[in-house]
């Protein structure tokens, strides 16, 4: 029977859920600041790393502990999803457990979600405890893990701890008022069961306590998923397409610039057409930049990767540039693009992460005041120190490409703004000079091979 | 001894075309392969192999030029596509199809992106092809003697690992000297860079509390224990960035860096 409850529940329903697409669409917007790119090659492949990259969870293995705990949390939060289905077709139509006649396999289900659920909380209290107890050093450390990120973290596993609380709290009333009425209970509730007693045996208040324990539960859920867009939490959505459209091409594979190509052409045989310059919408010619300065000039996937980064830190931790001291942190260059991206795009709406520079803390490094990505955000030191190893990129569990974007802000360093070392410079003079990056003349490339001896054969 | 050993005529690819020749493969030896004192033994030690089990090949000579791998790192892609443009000049213009190189640089580089600005190549890295020559039987290794006991540890190259996956090659090379390989603590896909990639190896490093090799340097000693023992790279960075490391710990006596070419050479008696 549909009453006033179920209308209400109707309307917060519709507008969370709104509230939440609305969110997406900003999302959606600030990365389409991004450079075009056509990742749409090789579905087959990109499918089967999806499989095993972000539903498999095939790099979080790198680290035991962590594995299992975030396993535990993640097949909790997929077989709850389920009962989510049940509490949204209740709420919508005032039925009571609609799936129960699902039997056999409904009680299983139940059975499952109940002890998923306790792990849920179990795991969740041993993240707590590892970010604010023992202080896991990449989950600690860092310039760029100011207050924000920080709280950000707690706040999702403690929500996680409420909303699973919650779901415990309806079913032992809901088990409880079954008892008293002495009919039969839909489902099989192996933890619920040994707490029947908790709440006491007034039908009244065990109903309340039922009501309230949904309420909480599905309000909670609702507004968790619109804290997601704020938080490093969104991963739980962006894992997927991000490892979709990661690099299938060998690491070692740098991207190379067409334009480049046919000025070089161009300048060697004078008789070279290099095609017609790109245009816009309007037929203007698109200016050509050279590597990136701020979030524009990055690709859309360089700027979904912000949006995808779960702040791990193990990116950093791994990073030799990291481990010897210096200033940059991989993990650092994502979050700045992101916090510059919403800077300069939409921001979500409970929380502005861009404003974790102002948080309390250490002050964001900065060299000018220049708002933007390179300068504003991340320092020519930062950049200058990576190794390009690709040890980030291989130890990032949801595959995020740090070093195109780090290569893309050297290249407009070098490109555009001839800022590079000067012993780089010098480099790049040898090679254009002698055609080797030390000074030694192009001549004397050959005189290794002089007084070599081989064993004669007989 | 002298009377049992004949002097090397490295053939280039001029002469080969010259006389209407075309090499099996071409040995591109690198910037660091051409001038480096240290790593000019390494080229040497595998022409010496490359004549030893009889490949045709031949070297660029003073017409090669560097890939541009440092300058395309160090973000200046212009100069890189420059020298990559007319490198592929002159390979397509020999008809090179087979490219051996000992710098995973070079091999990553050549084999990567030189196919974008229309140079295709089958390349290979030494390791790989050492692997090969060992599979095949053409190189027996009996170096038995030479390696027995003596523990080796195997520093992986961050572009010869990482970037395109080539960890087993230079192990199984190792493993054939009959030498006691023992792994360091950050191998394989989860290795340290030695610190020199991304055209470090042409700069001072940034500030910091240590310099990447020196940590590396530290994890390969405590690997390796008290006594003799080598760090076996195949790469001319890695080499340098090594031996700059031991020297710093003042442990060159005990500790020596060797190219897995040289292991190989010395193992074969083709050079000390
Ligand atoms: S590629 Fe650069 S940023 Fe990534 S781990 Fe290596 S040095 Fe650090
Ligand atoms: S970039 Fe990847 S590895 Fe680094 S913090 Fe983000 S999610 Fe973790």
């Amino acid at each position: 029977m549909i009453q006033l409850e179920n209308i209400i529940f109707l309307i917060v329903a519709g507008l969370g859920i709104g509230l939440f697409v609305w969110q997406i669409q900003k999302i959606r917007k600030n990365i389409l600041l991004g450079r075009d790119l056509d990742l749409t090659d090789n579905p087959s492949e990109r499918i089967n790393k999806t499989l095993l990259v972000a539903f498999g969870q095939q790099k979080m293995f790198k680290r035991m502990l962590p594995a299992l705990l975030h396993l535990v949390v993640y097949i909790g939060f997929i077989v709850i999803n389920v009962e989510v289905i049940e509490i949204l077709i209740d709420g919508v139509f005032g039925t009571h457990r609609v799936l129960g006649f699902l039997g056999p396999v409904y009680s299983a289900l139940m059975f499952i979600n109940e002890i998923l659920a306790a792990l849920v909380i179990v795991a969740c209290a041993m993240f707590l405890w590892r970010r604010n107890v023992t202080k896991v050093p990449r989950l600690a450390k860092g310039v760029e893990m100011r207050a924000w990120p920080k709280m950000d973290a707690n706040t999702i596993l403690v929500i996680e701890i409420v909303l699973m609380l919650a779901l415990f709290t309806f079913n032992i009333a809901g088990l409880k008022l079954v008892e008293l009425q002495g009919g039969e209970a839909a489902g099989v509730y192996p933890i619920s069961q040994s707490l029947i007693n908790l709440f006491g045996d007034n039908p009244q208040t065990l109903h309340l306590i039922e009501r309230v324990g949904w309420w909480l539960h599905i309000i909670g859920i609702l507004a968790f998923m619109n804290y997601l867009p704020s938080s490093k939490h969104f991963h739980i959505i962006m894992a997927f397409p991000n490892v979709y459209y990661s690099k299938l091409l060998p690491r070692g594979k740098f991207t190379t610039n067409p334009a480049i190509t046919h000025e070089i052409k161009a300048m060697l045989d004078p008789s070279y057409q290099p095609p017609a310059p790109e245009t816009d919408a309007e037929g203007n010619p698109v200016i050509q930049r050279f590597g990136a300065k701020d979030v524009e000039d990055l690709t859309w996937k360089q700027l979904m990767d912000a949006y995808t980064c779960t702040e791990c830190g193990r990116c950093t931790s791994v990073c030799p540039a990291n481990i010897t001291g210096k200033l940059l942190s991989p993990r650092k260059i994502v979050m700045d693009t992101r916090d510059r991206m919403e800077e300069k795009g939409e921001s979500p709406v409970i929380y502005d992460p861009a404003r974790y520079g102002k948080d309390e803390g250490t002050e964001r490094v900065k060299v000018t005041e220049e708002n933007t990505l390179l300068r504003g955000y991340i320092t020519p030191e930062e950049l200058w120190a990576c190794t390009t190893c690709n040890a980030c990129t291989e130890s990032c569990p949801v595959n995020i490409d740090q070093v195109s974007t780090i290569m893309d802000l050297r290249r407009y360093l070098v490109l555009e703004e001839s800022a590079a070392p000067a012993s780089l410079n010098a480099m790049f003079t040898n090679i254009e000079n002698n055609g080797a990056p030390w000074a030694f003349p192009a001549a004397d490339r050959f005189n290794w091979a002089e007084d070599i001896y081989v064993p004669s054969k007989n | 001894m002298e009377e049992n050993k004949r002097l090397v005529k490295v053939p280039t690819m001029a002469e080969m075309a010259a006389n209407g020749e075309e090499p099996e493969i071409l040995f591109w030896v690198g910037c660091a392969g051409s001038f480096d004192d240290r790593y000019k033994r390494v080229t040497r030690a595998f022409v010496q192999i490359l004549e030893h089990v009889g490949v045709k090949y031949a070297v660029l000579g003073t017409e090669e030029s560097c890939t541009g791998d440092p300058a395309k790192r160090a973000g200046n892609e212009f100069l890189f596509q420059m020298q990559a443009i007319t490198n592929i000049e002159v390979l397509n213009a020999y008809n090179v199809k087979k490219i051996v190189t000992a710098c995973p640089h070079c091999f990553n580089t050549l084999k990567n992106e030189y196919p974008d600005l229309g140079g295709n190549y089958e390349v290979i890295h030494h390791s790989t092809f050492l692997q090969q020559l060992i599979n095949d039987g053409k190189v027996r290794v009996q170096g038995g003697e030479a390696f027995k006991g003596k523990r080796i540890t195997f520093h992986d190259s961050c572009y010869l690992g990482r970037a395109n996956d080539i960890y087993e090659a230079p192990r199984e090379v190792l493993a054939a000297l009959d030498a006691d390989l023992v792994e360091m603590r950050r191998v394989r896909a989860n290795g340290l860079c030695c610190g020199a990639g991304g055209a470090q190896m042409f700069k001072e490093p940034e500030p910091g509390s240590k310099d990447v090799n020196i940590e590396r340097t530290e994890e390969a000693l405590a690997t390796l224990g008290a006594g003799n023992g080598v760090i076996a790279t195949a790469c001319p960075f890695c080499m340098v960035m090594m031996n700059d490391g031991v020297k710093n710990k003042e442990q060159e006596e005990n500790v020596k860096v060797f190219d897995i070419a040289e292991l190989v050479a010395q193992a074969e008696g083709l050079s000390r």
